[in-house]
């Protein structure tokens, strides 16, 4: 059976990350989500999933704002997350709203890239006061790309990596809905090939200029 | 197979001592560059058209007339004339009247224009392009082949009984050529009218154009041209020559890296291993050039852009020279290996007026 694929791009900047980290966990989650449901009924669907780091391809993504076409890595990267069947997408908070890399990255990409695909939105930041960057920034720009994102988005502020504040879900559950709400979406999304352009015929873009 | 240049004319200071050369310089150089390309055996000189500074060349015409009168085999071309922005009327006109004066070394080739401004310049919306470029090209199309036109469309007033004049060089008109950087359409379009289809091949990696390119051959085959490999390809390039390699890369790099176009991005060395812009030896420009034809099948005309970047004249005439004396004489031997017989050179005024004469013998026989 064809793999799912689930791609995590996380736009960390440090080095370990803890964009990084959150990215890694709700991917997995999301993997184990999905085989745990599919072993209910089929005996387990391969998941496959794959981390891409912003950081490492920091200088292509400004090149290609310059030139307008990918380098080899960057290339790979788009064509990864285009063939992605769900993405999870991870940024630090800067300055209100997703990191310039991170918006950088979804700026160089096919528009057309993510149309329909289930996206999981996460964020990282100092303190839980940024985490509404995630409802006035991140879920607009992926509804811009018409990609279908999950209900939870979830943010991770300092204090969550410890015990978290009082009187909310932990991380480790808002991690558990979100991905348990992506897989859901992956398991149900049929696999759809990239539709190739279409070619319209000479005569058809002629007419359609004479009707007006 | 036709080797020529292409030029954007643009008024580019020199990063290396801050020079800035004036329009009247600038304008100047094109034309000796045009004589250069002339003189060390070049076929081909195209200059594009733009309507915005830094660019010089508004005219494209009168600057070709003005080198027809002083050249006596160079063919004449543009890369590319503005079909969406000039009126068709015009672009029929002038192109005729320059057949008549350069005795038929004339050809021309189409596109859209990349700035959106323009548009609205002359009366028009970017946002219309496609349908611009389709319009325009199809009312062109007729002009030189009808006498006497009844037209109407979205874009221009209405004609009726209207001549173009003069008319074509012995009813002939010029072979045209449609660039394009990224849209299907116009690939399309080329193979439609049996038309040349040129690709720029200098900003984007080789992939792109291939399959601009293979649209291009099938379609031009499924409308019954001829087969995918007669299909009339032109194809852009870039490069920089010195004797050594080092030299080159050296004496370049500076102009690489401010270039308007590309500059302040990837290194010299990202950019050239990704796109055709060669710097190095002449043997590094032929080799090459070659992988050209690997890629998109034997073709029929290759331009160099070749003044650019604030790049000096005297640098450039020494560019030329190089290109014409030691690079072109190998390309020309080596396409020409192997090269099917059914793969056609370029149409050049002489061609295109045989085939009309035996398409007219062929008429009044049957």
């Amino acid at each position: 059976m064809e793999p799912l694929k689930i791609v995590a791009v996380s736009a960390g900047l440090s080095q370990p990350s803890s964009t990084r980290m959150l990215a890694d966990r709700l991917a997995e989650a999301a993997r184990r989500h999905v085989q745990e449901t599919e072993q209910d009924t089929e005996g387990g669907r391969p998941v496959e999933v794959e981390v891409l780091e912003l950081r490492g391809l920091a200088s292509e993504i400004a090149n290609n704002m310059v030139t307008g076409f990918p380098g080899t890595a960057l290339s790979r990267a788009l064509d990864a997350v285009a063939a992605a069947d769900g993405l999870v997408a991870v940024t630090p908070v800067f300055s209100a709203s997703y990191s310039g890399l991170f918006k950088s990255f979804f700026d160089v990409i096919e528009p057309a890239a993510l149309k329909g695909k289930p996206v999981l939105i996460a964020a990282t930041g100092g303190t839980a006061r940024h985490s509404l960057a995630l409802e006035h920034a991140m879920r607009p720009l992926f509804s811009y790309l018409r990609a279908i994102v999950v209900p939870t988005a979830v943010f991770a502020a300092s204090e969550d990596w410890g015990g978290g504040e009082a009187g909310t879900d932990g991380l480790a559950d808002r991690i558990g809905r979100a991905a348990g709400e992506l897989g859901d979406l992956l398991l149900r999304r049929p696999y759809t090939a990239p539709v190739a352009e279409e070619l319209v015929p000479f005569e058809e873009q002629l007419a359609a200029v004479r009707a007006g | 197979m036709q080797f020529g240049i292409f030029t954007v004319g643009d008024v580019t200071t020199d990063p290396t001592d801050g020079r800035t050369p004036s329009e009247h310089e600038r304008i100047k150089s094109m034309v000796a560059i045009a004589h250069k390309a002339e003189e060390v055996g070049l076929d081909v000189f195209a200059t594009g058209e733009h309507h915005n500074p830094p660019f010089v060349p508004s005219s494209p015409t009168t600057m070709l007339g003005h080198i027809a009168a002083r050249t006596e085999r160079l063919i004449l071309s543009t890369s590319t004339t503005l079909i969406t922005t000039n009126d068709p009327v015009k672009i029929a006109e002038d192109f005729a009247m320059l057949q008549h004066l350069a005795d038929g070394r004339v050809d021309l080739m189409m596109g859209r224009g990349n700035t959106g401004p323009v548009y609205p310049w002359f009366g028009q919306d970017i946002r219309q392009g496609i349908p611009l470029a389709i319009e325009n090209y199809a009312l062109l199309h007729e002009l030189w082949r009808k006498d006497v036109v009844d037209w109407e469309g979205r874009f221009r007033t209405p004609l009726q009984s209207f001549t173009s004049t003069p008319r074509p060089l012995d009813g002939v008109p010029p072979f045209v050529w449609h660039g394009s950087i990224r849209s299907p359409e116009i690939a399309e379009q080329a193979a439609y009218y049996g038309d040349g289809f040129f690709a720029n091949n200098i900003f984007w990696p080789k992939e792109h154009y291939m399959k601009l390119i293979g649209l291009y051959r099938q379609r031009y085959a499924h409308y019954g041209h001829g087969t995918p490999e007669q299909a009339i390809v032109g194809l852009g390039g870039q490069a920089f020559m010195r004797k050594n390699s080092q030299d080159a890369v050296r004496e370049f790099r500076p102009y690489f890296d401010n270039a308007p176009v590309y500059g302040h991005g990837p290194s010299l060395e990202e950019f050239t291993e990704q796109t055709p812009l060669t710097v190095g030896s002449p043997q590094e420009v032929i080799d090459k050039t070659l992988t050209f034809r690997e890629s998109f099948g034997d073709y029929q005309r290759q331009l160099f852009l070749m003044d650019h970047a604030g790049l000096p004249l005297k640098t450039v005439l020494e560019q030329l020279d190089i290109l014409g004396e030691e690079v072109v004489p190998v390309l020309r031997r080596e396409f020409a290996k192997d090269r099917p017989a059914g793969v056609p050179d370029a149409p050049t005024h002489e061609s295109l007026l045989a085939r009309s004469r035996e398409d007219a013998e062929a008429a009044d026989a049957g």
